[in-house]
C-alpha cells in the first residue's frame, strides 16, 4: 500500500482521515507489515463506504482486509436508521452467513492418529462438495420456508442435531425477522437440492489438533486443551443466498437512485433501511442467515454419524458458530448514548465481549469465541471477543488469512499434486475432486494467517486464546 | 476472444469480438472456463435463456447471472452460446451437459456476476467487449 494513503494512530491503528465526500474517518487495523502488503483498493473502498449515508463513527478494515466489490472483504461499517441509515446487499455480499462452526470431538490426538485414514475418507464420501453437488435432504417448498424461518432450529427439529447445539450458534441459531415472502422463487429453487452441502472454493471440512494454548483459563471455559481433536466446518448459504444477493443488488441500483444517493460504484448499490426495499432485503437476508445456519446444522448431523460409525468413543459437540457476511441489527453506544444499529460485517466476525446475554452461559463471563479459518496448510485460530472492542470496531474481528494472490496466478504458480504431497509430508491429508481447486487454494495464495491474527489480538478486537493445526482437510 | 483478468480474491470474466452477441458470447465461455475446463463439456443439451435490462452492461450482469442460475437449479455446464440482443431485451441458447466430476476439471462455483469491473463497450478499433468479476 502506498503509506501516504493512511496516517499512522498506534501500532495497529491507520487512519484514512474524511475527506470529499466521506461523511465520516476510515481505519484499517493491522501491523506495519500487514498494511504495507494490503492493496491500495482497500482504501478506496473503505472511503466509498464512508460515503454512504447514516453511517456511524467510522468505516473499519480488518487486519485480513483485501480487495473485494463495493465494500472490501474484511470490511465493517454501521449504519443508523434514524439518520438516513442504508442497508446494502453488497455489503453483506453474495454469500451471506458464510461462517465458520467449530465442533469438539473429544478424542484426544493419540486416539484420532489410528483412524485418521478411515475418517478422512468417511467423511470425503459422506459431505457433498464441490460443484454441481446436491444434498440427501430434499425439500418441498413449505418445509423450505419453514427452514428459511426457523434455521438451525428446523435441522434439530427433524432430527439433525441436538437441542443443546442452539446455544452455541450465534443469535441461539435463528435470525429473527426473516421473511420467506420476500425471497424469489429462483433463490429457493436453488436451494431445494443443496442442503447439507459443503460448496467449493475456500470452504472445507477440516479436523484440526489444538497445537497451542494461549490463554489457559478461556481455553479450559471453551472446552479446549492443549492435543484435543477439533472439526471446523467453513461453509455458507449456498445458492439460496447467492441469489437473494443477487436479486437485491439490482433492485437496490434503483432503490439508490431513488433516495437520490450517489454511487462512486455499483457495488454499493444500498437502499434506505427505512424504505421498502431495505425492510424486505433485510427479511430476506435473514432468510440466508437462517438458511446458512441449518447447512452447517446438517453437515455438523453429518459429521457425527461418520464419527459414531468410526470412532464411537468420540462426542461431537458444538463449541460455536460463527457468520461472516452479515447485517445484524445491534444495540451499541454511541456518544454516550444506546443505539440500535444495523452492522454490516463483510468477510468480517462478530467478536462480542464479556457479559453479553446472548452468548452461552459457559463462555458469558470471558466473551465470544471467534473463529478465525486459516488455510489448508497453516493454522486455524481461536480467539475470544473483548470489551474495548466495543470501542474499535462495534465488535468485530477478522474472519480469515485473506488472499494475496488471484486464482489465476495461484494456478500458474502451484501444482495441486505437488501441494498435495508437501502437505501429506507435513502430515496433512487432503480429500478433494477437485485438483484445479486445491492449487487455486494452495496455502501460498493467502496471507500469513498468523500475521493478521496477530495484528487481531495487538489491536485488541479479539485475543488469541488456542492455535489450532490442520490434520485432515476435506474440499470442495 | 474470451480471457480472464485479475482480481485479488475473485476472477474477472472478459468477452471480445466484432458483435456486441459474440462478446457476450465468449464472455460466456470464460464463465464457464472459471468452473471447469470447458473443452471438456459437450453441447449435447439447450437450455433458453433470456433477460432484460435499460443497459447494456447491466444485461451483460443479468445474462451471466442468468446462465449461473441454470448451471445451478439444472447442474449444468455449458459450452457453445448463441446470444440474440434487440434493444434491451437479450434471448439465448446455452448448449451443455450435466456435471461430471471425473471429467469435467472442476475448480469451483461461481455464486454471481458482480457490478465490479462491469463494462460493455465498442473499442476504438470496432470490437465489442464485454467484461465483469464473478464471485467464487
Amino acid at each position: 500500500m502506498d503509506r501516504k494513503l493512511v496516517k499512522r494512530r498506534g501500532d495497529t491503528k491507520w487512519l484514512i482521515e474524511r475527506s470529499g465526500k466521506m461523511l465520516v474517518d476510515g481505519v484499517i487495523y493491522g501491523s506495519e507489515q500487514i498494511i504495507a502488503e494490503m492493496d491500495d483498493m482497500v482504501v478506496q473502498q473503505v472511503r466509498d463506504v464512508a460515503a454512504l449515508p447514516g453511517i456511524v463513527e467510522a468505516s473499519y478494515a480488518m487486519p485480513d482486509a483485501h480487495w473485494g466489490y463495493g465494500f472490501c472483504i474484511g470490511g465493517v461499517a454501521a449504519f443508523d436508521p434514524g439518520q438516513g441509515g442504508i442497508v446494502s446487499a453488497g455489503g453483506v455480499g453474495f454469500d451471506i452467513s458464510c461462517g465458520v462452526r467449530t465442533l469438539h470431538t473429544g478424542l484426544t490426538e493419540e486416539e484420532f492418529m489410528p483412524l485418521r485414514e478411515a475418517l478422512a475418507e468417511a467423511l470425503f464420501h459422506t459431505i457433498p462438495a464441490g460443484v454441481g453437488s446436491t444434498g440427501k435432504v430434499k425439500l418441498s417448498a413449505s418445509q423450505l420456508d419453514e427452514l428459511l424461518v426457523q434455521g438451525a432450529h428446523w435441522a434439530v427439529e427433524k432430527g439433525y442435531g441436538e437441542l443443546d447445539d442452539l446455544r452455541f450458534i450465534e443469535t441461539n441459531g435463528r435470525a429473527p425477522g426473516a421473511d420467506p415472502a420476500k425471497v424469489s422463487n429462483e433463490a429457493k429453487k436453488r436451494q431445494f437440492d443443496e442442503m447439507g452441502t459443503l460448496g467449493s472454493g475456500n470452504h472445507y471440512l477440516e479436523i484440526q489438533k489444538v497445537d497451542e494454548i494461549f490463554d489457559p483459563d478461556i481455553a479450559r471455559a471453551f472446552g479446549i486443551a492443549a492435543g484435543d481433536i477439533k472439526l471446523s466446518i467453513h461453509c455458507g448459504s449456498r445458492g439460496l443466498g447467492h441469489q437473494i444477493g443477487t436479486d437485491y443488488l439490482k433492485q437496490m441500483i434503483a432503490s439508490a437512485k431513488l433516495a437520490g444517493i450517489e454511487l462512486p460504484e455499483r457495488e454499493l448499490a444500498c437502499a434506505p433501511l427505512n424504505s421498502p426495499v431495505g425492510q424486505s432485503y433485510l427479511a430476506a437476508m435473514r432468510c440466508g442467515i437462517n438458511c446458512a445456519l441449518a447447512n452447517r446444522q446438517i453437515l455438523t448431523h453429518l459429521v457425527r454419524e461418520v464419527f459414531d460409525h468410526i470412532a464411537p468413543k468420540a462426542a461431537v459437540k458444538l463449541l460455536y458458530d460463527v457468520s461472516h457476511n452479515t447485517c445484524q441489527e445491534e444495540e451499541h453506544t454511541v456518544d454516550g448514548k444506546k443505539k440500535r444499529l444495523f452492522v454490516h460485517r463483510k468477510g468480517a466476525t462478530r467478536a462480542w465481549g464479556p457479559d453479553r446475554s446472548e452468548l452461552p452461559s459457559e463462555y458469558r463471563k470471558f466473551g465470544q469465541p471467534v473463529l478465525i479459518g486459516g488455510t489448508m496448510g497453516t493454522a486455524s485460530y481461536i480467539l475470544v471477543g473483548t470489551e474495548e472492542n466495543e470501542k474499535l470496531s462495534f465488535g468485530s474481528a477478522c474472519h480469515g488469512a485473506g488472499r494475496n494472490m488471484s486464482r489465476r496466478e495461484a494456478t500458474k504458480r502451484y501444482n495441486a499434486r505437488e501441494v498435495i504431497g508437501r502437505l501429506a509430508h507435513q502430515g496433512i491429508l487432503i480429500r478433494s475432486r477437485s485438483l484445479r481447486g486445491v492449487a487455486e487454494e494452495a496455502p501460498g495464495a493467502y496471507k500469513d494467517v498468523s500475521e493478521v491474527v496477530e495484528s487481531t489480538h495487538n489491536a485488541g478486537l479479539a485475543r488469541k486464546v488456542a492455535k489450532l493445526v490442520p490434520l485432515v482437510c476435506i474440499k470442495g | 476472444m474470451w480471457e480472464h483478468f485479475h482480481h485479488q480474491a475473485d476472477i474477472g470474466i472478459r468477452g471480445v469480438a466484432p458483435t456486441l452477441e459474440k462478446a457476450f458470447e465468449d464472455a460466456a465461455f470464460a464463465l464457464t472456463a472459471v468452473i471447469c475446463s470447458p473443452a471438456m463439456v459437450k453441447p449435447l443439451h439447450r437450455v433458453k435463456v433470456s433477460c432484460e435490462a435499460d443497459e447494456h452492461d447491466l444485461l451483460f450482469a443479468d445474462w451471466i447471472n442468468a446462465l449461473i442460475y441454470e448451471m445451478d437449479i439444472r447442474k449444468m455446464l455449458f459450452s457453445r452460446f448463441e446470444v440474440r440482443i434487440k434493444g434491451h431485451q437479450l434471448t439465448a441458447f446455452a448448449w451443455g451437459e450435466p456435471v461430471d466430476p471425473d471429467r469435467h476439471e472442476l475448480a469451483v462455483e461461481v455464486k454471481a456476476a458482480t457490478y465490479m469491473e462491469l463494462k460493455v463497450f465498442q473499442r476504438p478499433d470496432g470490437q465489442w467487449l464485454a467484461q465483469c468479476v464473478v464471485d467464487v
